[in-house]
């Protein structure tokens, strides 16, 4: 099981991470024009407390309470992969993954319709676009041997 | 007859999370599902979004078409099972044919239940738990015939109802007889929120109010009358004042029952290879440190994945619920798990933030510096994270503080005390 973890001892609260995150999930992913002209929304968000900071974002958890506690079956686990997937066809906004989320890693996209947000490990990207971006090597994509 | 080692009565989320933990340790041993609703596996608390026409009904589903096929379930659908023989171990349907178990999980869910109204032999109402109860009041909407609904009951179910029906252009007037709405999930502030979030919208709400009488013209509804004598005119009358347990094939059986069939924390029943989970069952509460009625979605799912571990061999406990509902009404989040007030005669430190011009509320009830209820209005962000607090039962004294802070989180709490994947992964 791939997935992004923080080290928060290097972490610099830059938010590098979030503006790569909007970056890859915006359409044209071009910074400028995705700034300029869509209204991107990162998948990771930075938790910050005085000079204290990390990145926060979807473990991609083994026994995921999201998935378990979805109402409509929008999370789902990827057989292949064991991801957290989220399908944004399926997803109402009733906010019961945000309830059970004990990371607190999953965001609220109120853009066009309300539907959960969270980190999808940017399909297609060998490094997600978050641990590419990262200056400080403070975010790092492990993978996990599962049972 | 067919025998199964496993053996479930229900299709929904109880009965779902058996079969998905099943079969990730046991890909061999037989499964059948047994419901007596015709549908492949759908989510009930779509209803609402369904009769609004926010979502299809090709999205209804709960799991992918291919679900049963790709699990090697035996999907027995549209069969309704009358007993239990408990010397052969088999389920008896209906029509007289019996299907065989090794092990059985009763996830048979709830009904709604329905007080005796007068007038209610004459005219017909509605309840809504169902995706039929959905088909009939579409086919009414979509014919025209009706324009204005009196909802009885002010709870989850009714006040979903109403939002269903608001975006079909209906009037609507919920009927509640206690003395707010949502009284079981919200206290009186954050209930009267939300009591304005629907006014707004042109919902009327009548708390302290029952319907005393069904009324109408030549078989056909026209009003109702309320325990006070007002008369409301409608066109039709949902009865919706929550649910109980679908328990008529344990009733006089050696499996116990209490107010709902009695589990332990294995999801066992009295008998043994007769598990329970669910809407049906009395349940674990880590709140409480007792069972009890937990009528969810997610409690009846996991509760399900726990009973199905134990099935197939696998000891796991349930300590994972309490009460614990997210909701959104117009767009307006609210969520809220544990206790909402202190129970009579118990001494709890209460942390609240109250800002009625953002509309925004949060409430935390603190015993012994654990967190043992939390409501969040509007700003419902990360509430998990407190969820979590809950359900490890940490001393939040280093941290107590900050709870109430807008963008509370992860990095408030000391790092020894934060959940990591490790220690999530041993807890299901």
């Amino acid at each position: 099981m791939k997935r992004v973890v923080s080290n928060e001892e290097v972490c610099i609260g830059c938010r590098l991470c979030e503006v790569w995150c909007k970056v890859q999930h915006s359409k044209s992913k071009d910074i400028i024009k995705a700034f300029k002209k869509e209204t991107p929304m990162a998948r990771v968000h930075v938790e910050e407390r005085g000079a204290q900071s990390f990145a926060v974002q979807c473990r991609h958890c083994e026994e995921p309470d999201c998935v378990y506690s979805c109402i409509t079956g929008a999370m789902s686990i990827d057989e292949e992969t064991g991801q957290v997937m989220h399908d944004p066809e399926k997803c109402v906004g009733c906010w019961t993954c945000i309830m059970v989320c004990h990371r607190g890693a999953i965001l609220r996209d109120e853009r066009l319709r309300r539907i959960a947000s969270k980190c999808d490990l940017c399909p297609g990207l060998d490094i997600p676009a978050c641990v590419a971006h990262c200056p400080n090597e403070a975010l790092c994509l492990v993978e996990e041997k599962s049972e | 007859m067919n025998r199964y080692k496993y053996l479930i009565i229900g299709n929904s989320a109880g009965g779902i999370g058996a079969v998905e933990a099943i079969r990730k340790v046991d890909n061999e041993g037989t499964i059948a599902v047994l419901s007596d609703e015709s549908y492949h596996t759908y989510s009930r608390p779509l209803i609402s979004y369904f009769l609004a026409d926010e979502i299809a009904y090709d999205k209804m589903f709960y799991r992918r078409s291919d679900f049963y096929e790709k699990r090697k379930v035996e999907a027995i659908l549209g069969k309704k099972a009358v007993k239990i023989d408990f010397d052969d171990k088999a389920i008896v349907l209906e029509d007289g044919s019996q299907v065989g178990f090794e092990s059985l999980l009763l996830s048979t869910g709830g009904e709604p239940f329905v007080p005796k109204i007068a007038g209610m032999e004459t005219y017909d109402y509605s309840t809504f738990t169902t995706l039929n109860d959905a088909l009939k009041l579409r086919d009414k909407l979509d014919n025209g015939s009706i324009k204005s609904a009196v909802i009885l009951g002010g709870g989850l179910i009714g006040l979903k109802a109403a939002e269903g029906l608001f975006a079909r252009g209906i009037n609507i007037t919920v009927v509640e007889l206690a003395n707010r709405i949502l009284s079981p999930v919200l206290d009186e502030t954050a209930a009267g929120l939300i009591q304005k979030v629907i006014e707004q919208k042109g919902i009327k709400v009548l708390p302290n109010h029952t319907i005393a009488e069904i009324v109408g013209e030549n078989g056909k509804v026209n009003g109702v009358l309320l325990d006070k004598g007002e008369r409301i005119d409608c066109d039709t009358v949902i009865v919706a004042i929550g649910v109980r347990p679908r328990i008529e094939l344990v009733k006089d059986t050696p499996i116990k029952i209490n107010r709902g069939i009695v589990v332990d924390k294995n999801m066992r029943t009295t008998v043994p290879n007769i598990y329970a989970c669910g809407d049906c069952a009395e349940v674990y509460d880590f709140i409480l440190d007792n069972y009890r009625l937990t009528p969810l979605w997610p409690t009846a799912h996991v509760g399900g994945r726990i009973a199905g571990f134990n099935m197939a061999g696998v000891e796991k406990e349930y300590v994972w619920g309490t009460g614990m509902n997210s909701v959104d009404f117009f767009g307006f989040p609210v969520i809220s798990a544990g206790f909402i007030n202190p129970p009579e005669g118990q001494e709890m430190e209460i942390l609240i933030k109250d800002d009625p011009e953002k509309m925004i509320y949060k409430k935390f009830l603190i015993k012994d510096n654990r967190i043992v209820g939390m409501i969040f209005v509007n700003e419902v962000d990360r509430a998990g994270v407190i969820l979590g607090l809950m359900r490890d039962k940490t001393d939040i004294t280093p941290f107590k503080n900050e709870i109430m802070l807008e963008d509370f989180g992860q990095i408030y709490i000391p790092e020894n005390l934060r959940r990591e994947s490790a220690a999530l992964e041993a807890r299901v």
